[in-house]
């Protein structure tokens, strides 16, 4: 299991722009770096992120062998309801990985 | 055939294998600029990208190509009928053009997206939005890279 941040305020108005910060660590191998035993290394990478505010997906990424390990990915959404954000992250071996954040929204 | 024959015809092989394993590419092939326009027009569908009401934040000069942050900006209202459907972002020289591709919608709230990717040597690096009348908009940044990365193996 890899560790994943995600940091985000827990607290909104509604309406107001939030930012979110999703970091996760992987390797993120892209299949052409040679070894310790100089055979190439299997490509190993996270191909898809995926952010969903209550059930509804506000914000994916297509990742390729170019995103730098531990895959950071920071973008905005809107607060319209409390509730609580999903995070995913899908790749090569069945890598799946999910982070669940709450947020309240006032006002 | 005497010994000199022999060790001849034996130096001539050994020679001809060191000939065989120096054509061998040594690592992957890079990308190329057509490789490039070909993976922004499969993007854009052939359309022409206006410049302008797009920027891609990157330094100029990076010490380390395994990460590089990088910042793409749109400038778009962001409502339901006017903001920003998708983000693609290419190089040129990489082993691959592709770096990613941020879906965003008017639920978005601000078309900015943020990340850090690799860079194998000096290159040209392409921001590409799809707005959502249809319509692209690009920018392009060259970045010169002291320390190269993804091809180099382990240290």
């Amino acid at each position: 299991m890899a560790r994943a941040l995600v940091h985000m305020q827990a607290t909104a108005r509604r309406g107001e722009v939030i930012g979110i910060r999703a970091l996760i660590g992987h390797p993120m191998e892209t299949g052409y770096r040679p070894g310790a035993d100089g055979k190439v290394l299997e490509r190993d990478i996270i191909r898809r992120f995926t952010c969903r505010y209550n059930g509804e997906i506000v914000f994916s990424a297509e990742l390729h062998q170019a995103i730098a390990a531990n895959p950071y990915i920071a973008f905005y959404t809107v607060a319209v309801e409390s509730g609580s954000l999903e995070f995913k992250w899908e790749g090569d071996r069945g890598f799946v990985q999910a982070e669940t954040m709450p947020i309240t929204v006032t006002g | 055939m005497t010994a000199i024959d022999k060790l001849d015809r034996s130096r001539r092989k050994a020679l001809a294998g060191l000939g065989a394993l120096l054509l061998v590419p040594v690592g992957p092939a890079c990308a190329t600029p057509e490789k490039m326009a070909a993976a922004i027009d499969a993007f854009t569908g052939a359309a022409t990208p206006r410049r302008g009401g797009i920027t891609l934040e990157v330094a100029s000069l990076v010490d380390n190509g395994n990460t590089v942050p990088i910042t793409v900006r749109v400038d778009s209202p962001m409502t339901a009928i006017d903001h920003v459907a998708a983000i693609a972002v290419f190089n040129e020289r990489n082993p691959e053009t592709g770096v990613a591709v941020f879906t965003l919608g008017a639920r978005a709230g601000k078309a900015e997206v943020s990340t850090r990717i690799r860079m194998a040597t000096s290159q040209k690096l392409v921001a590409v939005a799809r707005m959502s009348d249809g319509s692209f908009r690009i920018h392009s940044a060259d970045v010169v890279v002291a320390l190269a990365a993804c091809i180099e193996g382990e240290a």
